[in-house]
């Protein structure tokens, strides 16, 4: 029970990221691709996160007896990353309007088939 | 000259939103093109400097390491600085032309073409230069995110799904790295890639080092177009602008190969990547079947851009395959490689975006008695072809020998005689554009006029430094020679 209970932080990063990954492969639609990158890079995030907290530790000030606690490193690298995730998203979301501008579908499978007659 | 590092990295990213602000794409030219020229000649100055005193530390900010942020200048990291900016400057000197005629931008929004040329080469520059883990990531998404623009910026509609392709599995490279990274954080308490170094060992036992070692070298396999990871490639390089191709293919890739050589032997250590993970038994394989495979693959394309596009997957092989020899003349060929097919790739793709310029899309059938009508593109062509076979005099020839003795050191005879047998593959797939040209006789309805000189310059630029460099070898084999040692911790 306590690899279950103990590490349930990690356990959730692990399905989130299966998940995401799954969906990131497996969807035709381009805009659902992109849901499931999100789920995936979430999963990281929580990853992070949750590496840097101790469990009774304090906020990182600067006080007179040491104390435990939380590293807040990790939780600021991944503001940076969120930020990243953010721009690759929006980036992303921008390219989905201009190929269905292009191709009138964002279905994966039709742009396809429309690539390769266009390749003949 | 204190503050060079930091300039290396601030003037192309202080100049990329003076690109876009400028409002005219001229102006944002030759802005970018003064910068970029200036990194490169910083670059040089690093070099040099390196070459001379030895490790460049330098703390931003003026934080010391390990709490700051380092940037840590030896003489592999000067080496690929000014590969990637010697290509970025040389390219964008060509780009004017490319980007007024063959993009698909309205024309007041082609300043921000070079204002993400300017991010991509601040992105690279970043990840060559910087001692901090966590800096690789941010710089290689601050380069990738641009790139995905780039390509984007393509003619053919198929630009924008080949942009979208490379977005998703750029961005599962770039998590497996960040995982990696946080993994590497969780063990050692630290970022700074020279602390990491001195802390990996003591943990080098525990699965969770392991698994990390596994993130990071299939992230940064996604990034560099690692054989099975290739997917990605052919598409962006066939169907992006022919100046972004040229561009990418020689310093993209590049550097993700060379934060895989930081990883391998700085990080982890020869000892624990080369004995423990027993790594070469992955990649020597891989870099085998892809040499192999996208090699085929290149004889039977119609598209030549797209034909170059897989033989670069076959060419990130060899340089893959000298690394996994792991020994001192296996990474000098593999380092060597890396400068030599950044030049080959360079003047091919500059030379096909001079075809495109007159005669459209870089189709085989369309290059019909292009010899006669273009000699000059052609030409060039022909040099970066020999050299990218490996001829004897030309740059190629030089990484093809250090691989191939670097085989037989080890007595790995079949695998050089499999490099001797891929590089008659490349004589295939080249002679096809050759004999196109220059054999077959010129449309008759149509005047095919020779490439503007601001094309043809850069590319000749590129096509005689693979002469030279073929010639005089103290740049690509010394230097490689000794980021090689630097990199094993041997003496030259």
């Amino acid at each position: 029970m306590a690899t279950v209970f103990g590490y349930f932080n990690y356990w959730v990063v692990v399905v989130l990221m299966m998940t995401g990954f799954y969906v990131v492969i497996s969807a035709n639609n381009l805009v659902k691709k992109l849901v499931g990158l999100n789920v995936f890079q979430t999963s990281v995030f929580i990853l992070y996160i949750s590496m840097g907290k101790i469990f009774g530790g304090t906020a990182p000030i600067l006080v007179e007896q040491p104390v435990v606690y939380t590293n807040p490193i990790p939780h600021v690298l991944i503001l940076t990353a969120i930020v990243v995730g953010i721009a690759t998203t929006s980036l992303g979301l921008a390219l989905v309007v201009r190929i269905n501008e292009a191709y009138g579908t964002i279905e994966e499978d039709e742009i396809h088939s429309l690539s390769e007659e266009e390749s003949l | 000259m204190d503050h060079l590092p930091a300039l290396q990295v601030v003037l192309p990213l202080f100049c990329a939103p003076l690109c876009a602000v400028l409002g005219r794409a001229n102006l944002a030219w030759m802005l970018a093109l003064a910068a970029s020229w200036l990194t490169f000649l910083i670059s040089a100055l690093l070099l040099h400097e390196v070459l001379q005193q030895g490790v460049i530390s330098y703390a931003m900010g003026n934080w010391p390491a390990p709490l700051g942020i380092e940037y840590r200048i030896d003489s592999v990291n000067a080496y690929m600085l000014l590969i990637v900016s010697a290509i970025g400057a040389i390219v964008l000197t060509a780009a004017r032309p490319i980007v007024d005629t063959r993009i698909r931008l309205p024309e007041n929004k082609k300043p921000w073409f070079y204002a993400a040329y300017m991010l991509c080469l601040t992105g690279l520059l970043g990840m060559t230069i910087t001692g901090d883990a966590f800096n690789v990531f941010v710089f290689l998404e601050i380069s990738s995110l641009s790139s995905y623009v780039l390509i984007s910026t393509g003619r053919d509609r198929r630009a924008l799904t080949a942009a979208y392709q490379y977005l998703i599995m750029g961005t599962i490279g770039a998590t497996f790295i960040l995982i990696g990274i946080g993994l590497l954080y969780v063990m050692t308490g630290t970022l700074n890639m020279a602390d990491l170094a001195l802390r990996i060992p003591q943990v080098s036992n525990t699965r969770t080092l392991h698994v990390a070692f596994a993130f990071l070298t299939v992230g940064v396999g996604l990034k560099l177009a690692l054989f099975p990871l290739h997917l990605w490639l052919p598409n962006a390089y066939a169907y992006g602008p022919s100046v972004v191709t040229a561009f990418l293919s020689a310093t993209a890739t590049k550097v993700a190969i060379y934060i895989l050589l930081r990883m391998f032997f700085t990080l982890f250590g020869a000892e624990f990547s080369f004995k423990t993970m027993r790594l070469d038994l992955i990649l020597l394989p891989l870099a085998l079947i892809g040499i192999f495979s996208a090699s085929l693959v290149a004889i039977f394309q119609t598209n030549v851009k797209r034909m170059l596009a897989y033989s670069s997957v076959a060419q990130i092989g060899y340089i893959i395959l000298g690394i996994s020899l792991a020994s001192l003349t296996g990474l000098t060929a593999g380092i060597a490689h890396l400068f030599n097919h950044a030049l080959i790739k360079a003047t091919l793709f500059l030379a096909l975006g001079c075809v495109s310029f007159r005669v459209g899309a870089a189709k085989l059938e369309r290059m019909a008695g292009l010899g006669r009508t273009m000699p000059w593109t052609m030409a060039a062509f022909v040099i970066g072809g020999l050299s990218l076979i490996g001829v004897p005099l030309t740059s190629g020839f030089i990484s093809k020998w250090y691989l191939v003795v670097g085989a037989l050191e080890r007595g790995w005879w079949p695998v050089a005689m499999l490099v001797l047998l891929t590089s008659l593959l490349a004589v295939i797939y080249i002679w096809r554009v050759v004999e196109v040209a220059y054999f077959k006789p010129p449309p008759e309805n149509e005047v095919i006029r020779e490439a503007p000189l601001a094309l043809l310059i850069p590319t000749w630029a590129l096509a005689l430094a693979n002469l030279y460099f073929g010639l005089e070898t103290s740049l690509n084999a010394g230097v490689a020679r000794q980021a090689a040692a630097t990199l094993l911790g041997v003496t030259p």
